[in-house]
């Protein structure tokens, strides 16, 4: 339970190592792995509520009267059309297409936006964003004094209601607000990445630690990334740096819904036209279950017959469906479910069957 | 922690002698412990032979691949079959029903090789 001094810390590494986290490297952050049983905190967000420290995602304010400007040509999506308190999915793609980040961009005002990549993009969004920025336009990242904690699962909301007064059932999915939570000034979104519902919450950093404390005294578990990396997985949504990167397109990576590229002004909007008109696509991101012994893991060759024909770009055991699951990038013709592939496991096939993703679908009321 | 008795391993496997030349084998708390939920465990075929410190097998945990290392030589005799369906018996007990191999022990001076619990517990502690 060494501190590594090369690697940054969240504000809540030091409540981690009391609960006795393991700890890895991260995009250039220590963060928790696991604390205990990595299927049990799984089975926490599944089944009650578990908390995440995501702090080490960037949190970039983009701000002034050329905001939208400047987030109309990188994103995805129309940032025209999000409300302010909303949130949406979206993609920065390059001049070909290919998949810089994928993230949430929340419109916290009329020209305020809060732009959330993953830890290990922070800086080539920010670089991509100050590359493309035109007159009258602020780009703050603000992640070191911002801190970041996923409270997810099925009982998510019930715990954290008790620690403000905003009604949060008035708080949709997909939208966030201000509020004062255990007394701090906070925004809450009700976003996340685990399948379920929750909230993320922003917060000071220095006020981390004690909402932290009260969630956890409150029931929530506290769940390291182990359990985050099953628990999206599970819900089918992809990892960057596994499942997509700048050398996937989002037609293939199904993602398309989230692309809106006739639009003036948006960079990637030729290519990624053309690259709409090309469906359907060589390849696309497919989910499979394994019906033989075996977990096929991020590297491993898919196979029909003798012919490799892709690799699994996520997969793993599922605690909540008892299977070990997968995906990864096959031709197009293979990726109808239930068609019958292997995966190549420690030099042998291992039977595979394609399915729809996701894998896991929570049920709403 | 370590019970008294068995022999134990560098690689954090050990192995109890059954006092007429087989012993069962099996990998110590402080290693399931760093593995984390144990999901699948590979194991050589009844019949097959095994090497001291040698490759033996497989084990798996959610996020990571591992090799097994057997600590004693000799043919294998018996192997835990209840481990394929219920792997995290060698988290909930690895010294008894998450056991792994009974093998036929080939050369009873390999087991002298190995750390008593009082030297594995010190060779933990000097590995923390």
């Amino acid at each position: 339970m060494t501190h590594d001094a090369t690697l940054r810390h969240t504000p809540l590494y030091a409540a981690h190592a009391a609960l006795g986290a393991r700890f890895a490297p991260f995009a250039g952050w220590e963060m928790p792995t696991r604390y205990g049983s990595i299927i049990d905190e799984t089975r926490a967000v599944r089944g009650g509520a578990g908390l995440f420290d995501v702090s080490h995602m960037g949190r970039i304010e983009i701000g002034g009267g050329g905001a939208l400007g400047l987030l109309n040509a990188v994103l995805s999506v129309d940032p025209h059309r999000i409300r302010t308190g909303r949130a949406r999915y979206n993609l920065i793609c390059d001049e070909r297409g290919g998949i810089i980040d994928d993230c949430i961009i929340y419109r916290r005002a009329e020209d305020r936006f809060l732009l959330i990549p993953n830890a290990s993009n922070t800086d080539t969004v920010l670089d991509w964003l100050r590359e493309h920025s035109g007159e009258d336009v602020s780009i703050a990242n603000v992640t070191e004094d911002v801190a970041m904690i996923a409270c997810q699962g099925p009982s998510a909301a019930e715990t954290l209601q008790r620690l403000t007064d905003r009604d949060l059932s008035r708080v949709r999915p997909f939208r966030a607000v201000n509020a004062a939570v255990s007394g701090a000034d906070a925004f809450l979104a009700r976003t996340g990445y685990t399948g379920e519902d929750g909230f993320e919450i922003m917060l000071p950093s220095e006020r981390a630690a004690a909402l932290w404390e009260s969630l956890m005294e409150l029931g929530a578990k506290a769940c390291g990334l182990g359990a985050r990396d099953v628990l999206r997985l599970e819900a089918g949504l992809p990892l960057y740096g596994n499942d997509i990167d700048t050398s996937t397109n989002p037609y293939e990576a199904r993602l398309g819904r989230f692309v809106e590229p006739d639009r003036e002004g948006y960079l990637a909007g030729e290519e990624l036209r053309q690259l709409r008109l090309e469906w359907p696509h060589e390849r696309r991101l497919t989910g499979f279950r394994v019906s033989g012994r075996g977990i096929a893991r991020p590297g491993y060759k898919i196979l029909d017959g003798e012919w490799a024909i892709g690799l699994v770009t996520s997969g793993g055991p599922s605690p909540t469906l008892d299977l070990n699951i997968g995906m990864g990038y096959v031709p197009t013709v293979h990726s109808e479910p239930e068609t019958l592939l292997d995966v190549e496991i420690r030099g042998r096939p291992v039977e595979v069957w394609t399915v729809p993703l996701p894998f896991y679908r929570r049920r709403t009321r | 922690m370590n019970p008294e008795g068995l022999k134990y391993s560098r690689e954090h496997e050990w192995a109890r002698s059954d006092g007429s030349g087989a012993a069962t084998v099996g990998i110590t708390h402080f290693a399931q412990d760093n593995l984390g939920d144990v999901v699948f465990v590979e194991l050589p075929d009844v019949g097959e032979d095994v090497v001291q410190f040698e490759k033996m097998g497989e084990i798996e945990s959610v996020k990571a691949v591992s090799d097994l290392y057997s600590p004693v030589s000799g043919r294998v005799l018996e192997r835990n079959e209840a481990l394929t369906d219920s792997p995290e018996l060698v988290n909930d007990s690895p010294y008894g029903d998450g056991w792994m191999l009974r093998v036929e022990v080939s050369d009873s001076s390999e087991m002298d090789g190995l750390m008593s619990a009082a030297d594995y517990t010190a060779f933990l502690d000097a590995e923390a």
